[in-house]
């Protein structure tokens, strides 16, 4: 590992530097996600007055619960939607933004603000909007006639959520695709142009392709924030419903554990998540290095 | 450009005008129903135009609280939030900075094993591991306190990381020459490398004080007494009242006071903003 050529011979003092750093790591990260695979491996009734070593039996039961396999797949359905939504949306606005000049700065910051709205509000906002008796778009949509009702149809409610959480998201994947394509030199989009390519096939052959990492970059991000951060948006409107239709699975360790007291299977839910955040975390790093070399 | 062409310039202005409002209508259709008598939301569709009541409903929802909803006055919430966002984003600096500065200037036994510890902590995010830790927490006797709210949140790999690849770019020549003038390390810390993290720290600070205040799953799971109520937690048990629809009015008058803060810090930072997005992501 890098450090400097000369250092300091200090023998306490770096201790004492990092101490208060890995104090609150140990006590607040490590020590509970170690409780958290201990955990998963008991079976403890919901008064915590006995407590049995059950191995595995946690995961197996979980991969055979219809209702965990169907959190499973409302995540994915989540995830791919809010990435594919904020992503499409954010390269518009960036690709049209970074073609003018002078506007270029005022328009970023007019779109750059939500990205400070926390997800809960974010929820509370669409939620309301939304509201099938009061809310403006289901009025709009009945003039189209559609029954709007996210309490009772959980497809409504899919989406109610994925905008919510795409919302936000757009304003950080537009100056992410922004400086990707400030980056792009200029001298290949200009010799596209005299070579006789016009802008939606320099956009396809020559900007696309250069901002491939920064799209790989975004989609890993997206992913890891529909699946962790989302929890506000979930818990600020449908609450995982109607009939479980929006049950993602962080919702789903959260009311497991806190509500059913259902500590073992909780932890073990916890334990597959973990895993999940360490194999994008270790996506992401690959591909941070890889870019680096650039 | 490349080449001029006014249709193109034209496109482009529409689309972005047009994701203007598609991004701001939440907020706008919050504001005008916070401007809006509670009665006003029974007949029918919400009004799509600014009521009369702008000043009594953020007056109510200021001073007096919502007793029905059993939620204290916005101005403590605003109060706490502002407590949280600032212990948070400062304590994760000060940490940070700290651990940084003892991993790039000394070498000591275990170093590497203290990186990865810290390195851990990037993928732990609070949700997925909610139980546990608020079981250490209570134990601690930290609940409904700013510590419980704040400091289980301060660690920080990703300032780490920041700091430390700063730090790796300031030049050996200027811990050489301050060592040759006789200064010892924490008076090098004091007196250069702190000065020279400056733009660092500030563009830190702001997402890391926007992280704090939007924090929503911990304050609402380690605060039970209103006392310490953040607004983001807040707005959610206001729009929760039960048998009867919320007070529409006073709860987005909450939300636009919820979202004010960060939302301002962005937009009048937007430089600094932009750099530690950027920067921490990487």
């Amino acid at each position: 590992m890098q450090t400097k050529r000369t250092i300091f011979n200090s023998k306490i003092l770096p201790y004492w530097l990092i101490l208060p750093q890995l104090a609150v790591t140990l006590i607040f990260f490590v020590w509970p996600a170690c409780q958290a695979v201990w955990q998963s491996f008991l079976r403890e009734d919901a008064f915590g007055t006995s407590t049995q070593f059950v191995g595995f039996d946690n995961y197996v039961a979980i991969t055979q619960d219809s209702s965990y396999l169907n959190a499973l797949i409302v995540t994915v359905i989540f995830s791919v939607a809010v990435a594919t939504v904020s992503i499409v949306l954010a390269l518009v606005l960036a690709v049209a933004a970074n073609s003018l000049l002078k506007s270029r700065s005022l328009y970023t910051t007019l779109l750059v603000w939500p990205y400070a709205v926390a997800p809960a509000v974010a929820g509370v906002l669409f939620w309301f909007m939304f509201n099938p008796t009061i809310g403006l778009i289901p009025y709009l949509l009945k003039g189209l006639g559609y029954h709007w009702d996210d309490r009772l149809n959980g497809t409504d409610a899919m989406i109610l959520v994925v905008l919510a959480a795409s919302w936000k998201q757009i304003s950080y994947n537009f100056l992410f695709f922004l400086a990707g394509l400030q980056s792009i030199p200029k001298a290949l989009i200009e010799a596209a142009a005299i070579d006789g390519a016009g802008p939606v096939k320099r956009f396809r052959d020559i900007v696309f392709p250069l901002l491939s990492p920064t799209t790989f970059f975004l989609l890993v991000v997206n992913v890891v924030y529909t699946m962790f951060d989302t929890f506000a948006v979930i818990h600020a409107t449908t609450q995982g419903g109607p009939n479980q239709a929006t049950n993602i699975l962080v919702y789903k360790v959260f009311t497991d554990g806190f509500i059913g007291l259902d500590l073992g299977s909780s932890a073990a839910q916890s334990v597959v998540l973990m895993v999940i955040v360490i194999a994008l975390t270790f996506i992401q790093f690959r591909f941070v290095e890889r870019n680096v070399q650039y | 450009m490349v080449e001029n062409r006014p249709f193109l310039k034209l496109l482009s202005h529409l689309v972005l005008i047009l994701g203007v409002v598609i991004v701001a209508f939440p907020v706008y259709v919050a504001f005008i129903a916070s401007t809006h008598k509670t009665t006003d939301f029974i007949t029918g569709v919400m009004p799509v135009l600014p009521g009369s009541d702008f000043l009594a409903t953020y007056k109510t929802v200021l001073f007096s609280g919502l007793a029905a909803a059993g939620a204290p006055p916005i101005g403590m919430m605003l109060g706490n939030s502002l407590i949280m966002a600032l212990a948070i984003s400062i304590g994760k600096i000060v940490i940070s900075i700290l651990s940084a500065y003892a991993i790039v200037y000394f070498r000591f036994p275990f170093r590497q094993l203290a990186f990865w510890i810290i390195f851990v902590t990037l993928m732990l995010p609070v949700e997925v591991r909610i139980v546990p830790t608020f079981k250490v927490v209570a134990d601690l006797g930290m609940l409904n306190s700013y510590a419980g709210l704040s400091i289980p949140l301060i660690a920080s790999a990703t300032a780490t990381f920041l700091f430390r690849q700063f730090f790796l770019t300031v030049p050996d020549e200027l811990l050489e020459a301050a060592r040759v003038d006789g200064a010892g390390p924490l008076k090098f810390f004091k007196d250069i490398l702190l000065p020279l993290s400056r733009t660092n720290i500030a563009a830190l600070f702001v997402i890391l004080f926007i992280y704090g205040w939007n924090q929503y799953l911990w304050p609402l799971i380690v605060t039970t007494d209103s006392e310490h109520y953040t607004i983001v937690m807040g707005i959610k048990r206001m729009s929760d009242v039960t048998d009867a629809e919320p007070q529409w009015n006073l709860v987005m008058a909450v939300a636009i006071l919820a979202m004010l803060p960060p939302v301002l810090v962005v937009i009048f930072m937007q430089r600094l903003f932009v750099k530690g997005l950027v920067e921490t992501e990487k």
